[in-house]
C-alpha cells in the first residue's frame, strides 16, 4: 500500500478511494482493457456533475418530490420496550417511491447517463428491487431499459418481473451459472462491453469497478446525511450503534459512511448466514470468505481453494451475492465497522417481529439488519440508542415467507 | 531468447505470420487438451492460447464461456492445467504456450507461486483479462523474473496516454481486441482494425496479434495481412463442442479447420 494513501486515511476515513479507486488494498478497477476507456469517461463524467449546482439540484429535486425523501427516522417504541434495552430507530426507507433505498442510486446514475447523452440503460437485479429502481428511472427520464436477471431469480420473483415489463423494461433471463445475481452482472458487462458508446450501466450497488463503489456510495449517502441530521434534531445527539444489511453492501454503506468519522458510532453490517455459517450454505464473505477479485474489483469472496466463485445461498434474493463491496472489505480490516451473520431463521423471526409489533412489514434483506438488533438490544441501556436502515419493504417478498412456511397463496 | 520471441523472428524470417489457436484446458478433458495441443502444432500452430477455466468469465461470449463451465464440471484445477502444460512439453519444447485467463485464480494462489510452477511447467506466457496495467504494477515485476511475458490487449477504446503505457509495459506480444464486445462477437470491421494497428505501430515494434471475431480462413487472411498474429478462439472451441464426445472425429475436424486455416494465410 502507497505511504501516502496510510496518511491519507488517517486524517478522514470519508477521504476514500484513492485516485485508483482503491480502499486499502480493496477496490481498483479489474476489468478487460475494451471497458477501461468507458469507465475512465463515467469517473471524469461523475467528478465534473457531481459538483455542479445544476445537477445537484435536478438531484435533490427528484429526491424530494419523486421519490419522497426525507425518508423518517422513526421511534420503534413498542419493539424498543418489548426488547428491553437501547431505544430502536428505524430509518424508514421503505416508505421511498418503489419501496428500498436502491431508487436513490438509479435516479443519480440516470441523471448522469441523461447529461452523458446515453440514451440506453442496462442494469442487473437480483431480488428485482434494482431492477425496478432502474426500470422506474428509465420511464421517468424516457429512455430504453434492458435488465438482466438470473432465471432462477426470475422464478423467484415474478412480481417484480412484471413490474418491470409494466414500466417498459426488458427483462433478459441469464441462464449461464448459478442463474442468480452474480451471473446477470457478467451478462451485463458483456452488453456494456459489447454496446458502449450508447449504453449507461447502472450498477445496483456499491461493487464493481471504479468509480461504482465510491459513486454508488454517494447518491446512497442522503440516507446516512438525513439520519444524522435527524438524529441531532430529534434526540440532539448522535446514535450509539448504526445496523444495516449487507450483500453487495449500498444501503449499509449509505448510512455508515457519513458517521465513519464520529469514533463514537458503533457500526454493524450484517450479512445472511443462509442455513448457518458452520454449513457453507450461505452468503457472508466479510465473515467467511477470503480476499480476492471478481465483477471489477478486489474484495472479500465467496471462493473455493482454486478460486473459482462458489454458489451462495440466502432466503433473501438481494443478499445472494458472493462478493462485498469494496469498502466495507477495508472496514472490517481497519476494524471501524464489524461484521456480523444472521441465519434465514433469525431474519424470519424478525421478519414476523416488526411486523407484529410495528406494523411494517419490512424486506426480508432488511430483517437481517433486524433480527442483528433483536440480539444487540436486549444487552444495552435503555438510553442507548441504536439506528437501524429499514433498507426496503417485505411486500415483494410474502410469497418466499408463505411459502417457507408451506402455505399456499 | 524465449519461446515467444524465436517463434515470431523465426516467422519474420520467412516471412509468415503466426497463428494463435485458443483452446481452454480440460475442455472436453485435460487428456483431450493435450492431444489437442500436440494437433494444433502439427496442423499449422505457431503457438498455443490455453484458457484456464474460470467461473465468472466476463469478458467471454457463451461459447468460451461454455467451454469453461465444461472443464470445470470435469473437475479441472489449476493444478491440472500446469501438469497439462509439463506434459506438453515432454513432446514440444519450441511451441509458446500462453496462459490466458482471469485474476482470481492466479491471486488465490499467490503471484509468486503461480508464476514459479507456470514457469517450470514451461508455460511462456500470461494473459490476465481483468488485469489492466493500471493493477498489474506488482504482477508484472513478479512474472518477469520468472522469465515469463505478460501479454496486455489493446482495444478500439484505448487512447492516448494509456496506449502509450501500455506499448512500455508490454512484452511478447500485443493482443489487440479487433472489436467492442466479447470473444465470439461477429463484427469485425478490417480497416478499423488497420487504421488502429497502424496507431499502435508508432508507440512499440513488439509483434502485433489480433484476435475477437476472426471466426474463418477468409478472415484470418485479411487480418493477417494488417498484422503479425491471429488468434482464433470461438470458431474453434465451437468446434472442440460440437465433436467433444468423439475423440477420432475432433480431432480430424480441429486439424482440418486449422489446416486450412495456416493455409490460408501462407498463401
Amino acid at each position: 500500500m502507497p505511504e501516502a494513501m496510510i496518511k491519507e486515511s488517517e486524517t478522514s476515513l470519508c477521504s476514500l478511494p484513492d485516485a485508483g479507486g482503491h480502499f486499502g488494498v480493496y477496490g481498483g478497477r479489474f476489468v478487460s482493457e475494451t471497458l477501461m476507456g468507458p469507465l475512465e469517461e463515467l469517473e471524469q463524467a461523475y467528478h465534473k456533475y457531481v459538483n455542479d449546482p445544476d445537477f445537484i439540484a435536478e438531484f435533490q429535486r427528484d429526491l424530494k418530490h419523486f421519490v419522497g425523501r426525507p425518508s423518517p427516522l422513526y421511534h420503534a417504541e413498542r419493539w424498543s420496550e418489548k426488547l428491553g434495552g437501547a431505544q430502536i430507530y428505524l430509518k424508514r426507507e421503505d416508505l421511498n417511491h418503489t419501496g428500498a433505498h436502491k431508487v436513490n442510486n438509479t435516479v443519480g446514475q440516470a441523471l448522469l447517463a441523461k447529461r452523458m447523452g446515453k440514451k440506453r440503460i442496462i442494469a442487473e437485479t437480483g431480488a428485482g428491487q434494482h431492477g425496478v429502481a432502474s426500470a422506474t428511472v428509465a420511464a421517468r427520464y424516457g429512455m430504453e431499459c434492458i435488465v438482466y436477471m438470473g432465471a432462477e431469480d426470475i422464478q423467484r420473483q415474478a412480481i417484480n418481473v412484471f413490474r418491470m415489463k409494466l414500466l417498459g423494461a426488458t427483462v433478459v433471463p441469464v441462464k449461464a451459472g448459478s442463474k442468480t445475481l452474480k451471473d446477470a452482472l457478467n451478462e451485463a458487462m458483456r452488453d456494456w462491453v459489447t454496446n458502449v458508446d450508447d449504453t449507461f450501466y447502472i450498477i445496483g450497488t456499491v461493487a464493481g469497478p471504479h468509480p461504482y463503489p465510491a459513486m454508488v456510495r454517494d447518491f446512497n449517502a442522503v440516507v446516512g446525511k438525513e439520519a444524522r441530521q435527524q438524529s441531532l434534531e430529534q434526540f440532539d445527539r448522535l446514535p450509539d450503534y448504526l445496523v444495516a444489511c449487507v450483500g453487495g453492501g449500498s444501503n449499509a454503506i449509505g448510512l455508515f459512511h457519513p458517521f465513519l468519522d464520529d469514533s463514537q458510532v458503533q457500526i454493524y453490517g450484517v450479512e445472511a448466514a443462509g442455513d448457518g455459517l458452520d454449513t457453507g450454505r450461505h452468503a457472508a464473505p466479510l465473515n467467511a470468505g477470503k480476499s480476492g477479485v471478481l465483477h471489477g474489483n478486489r474484495t472479500y469472496l465467496m471462493e473455493d481453494n482454486y478460486g473459482q466463485i462458489i454458489e451462495t445461498h440466502s432466503i433473501s434474493a438481494g443478499l445472494d451475492y458472493p462478493g462485498v463491496g469494496p469498502e466495507h472489505a477495508w472496514l472490517k480490516d481497519t476494524g471501524r465497522a464489524n461484521y456480523v451473520a444472521v441465519t434465514d431463521d433469525e431474519a424470519l423471526q424478525a421478519f414476523h417481529s416488526l411486523t407484529r409489533i410495528e406494523g411494517i412489514i419490512p424486506a426480508l434483506e432488511s430483517s437481517h439488519a433486524l433480527a442483528y438488533v433483536e440480539k444487540l438490544a436486549p444487552n444495552t441501556d435503555k438510553d442507548k440508542i441504536i439506528v437501524v436502515n429499514l433498507s426496503g419493504r417485505g411486500d415483494k417478498d410474502i410469497h418466499t415467507v408463505a411459502a417457507h412456511e408451506g402455505i399456499s397463496l | 531468447m524465449s519461446r515467444i520471441e524465436a517463434r515470431f523472428s523465426e516467422l519474420s524470417a520467412n516471412n509468415k505470420k503466426a497463428l494463435i489457436p485458443f483452446i481452454t484446458a480440460g475442455d472436453p478433458s485435460i487428456e483431450q487438451t493435450l492431444m489437442l495441443m500436440h494437433e494444433l502444432v502439427k496442423a499449422g500452430a505457431d503457438c498455443i492460447e490455453l484458457g484456464v477455466p474460470f467461473s465468472d468469465p466476463m469478458a467471454d461470449g457463451p461459447v468460451i464461456q461454455r467451454a469453461s463451465e465444461r472443464a470445470l464440471a470435469g473437475g479441472t484445477t489449476t493444478d491440472d492445467v500446469f501438469d497439462l502444460v509439463k506434459q506438453f512439453r515432454q513432446d514440444d519444447d519450441t511451441t509458446p504456450v500462453i496462459l490466458m485467463g482471469y485474476l482470481n485464480p492466479i491471486e488465490v494462489m499467490g503471484y509468486q507461486l503461480f508464476a514459479d510452477r507456470a514457469e517450470q511447467a514451461g508455460v511462456d506466457g500470461v494473459l490476465v483479462v481483468d488485469l489492466p496495467p493500471e493493477e498489474s504494477h506488482e504482477f508484472n515485476q513478479v512474472f518477469s523474473q520468472n522469465h515469463i511475458d505478460q501479454i496486455f490487449l489493446v482495444s478500439p477504446t484505448t487512447h492516448g496516454e494509456r496506449l502509450i503505457r501500455i506499448c512500455e509495459v508490454a512484452s511478447g506480444f500485443l493482443y489487440y481486441v479487433s472489436l467492442k464486445g466479447v470473444t465470439g462477437s461477429n463484427q469485425l470491421d478490417i480497416d478499423a482494425v488497420s487504421g488502429k494497428l497502424e496507431e499502435i505501430r508508432q508507440h512499440t515494434n513488439i509483434p502485433l496479434g489480433v484476435g475477437f471475431g476472426i471466426k474463418d480462413a477468409k478472415t484470418a487472411a485479411e487480418v493477417a495481412a494488417i498484422c503479425d498474429a491471429v488468434i482464433i478462439g470461438s470458431a474453434l472451441v465451437e468446434r472442440i463442442a460440437e465433436y467433444s464426445d468423439n475423440s477420432e472425429q475432433l480431432k480430424i475436424e480441429v486439424s482440418a479447420f486449422i489446416h486450412a486455416i495456416r493455409n490460408a494465410l501462407d498463401k
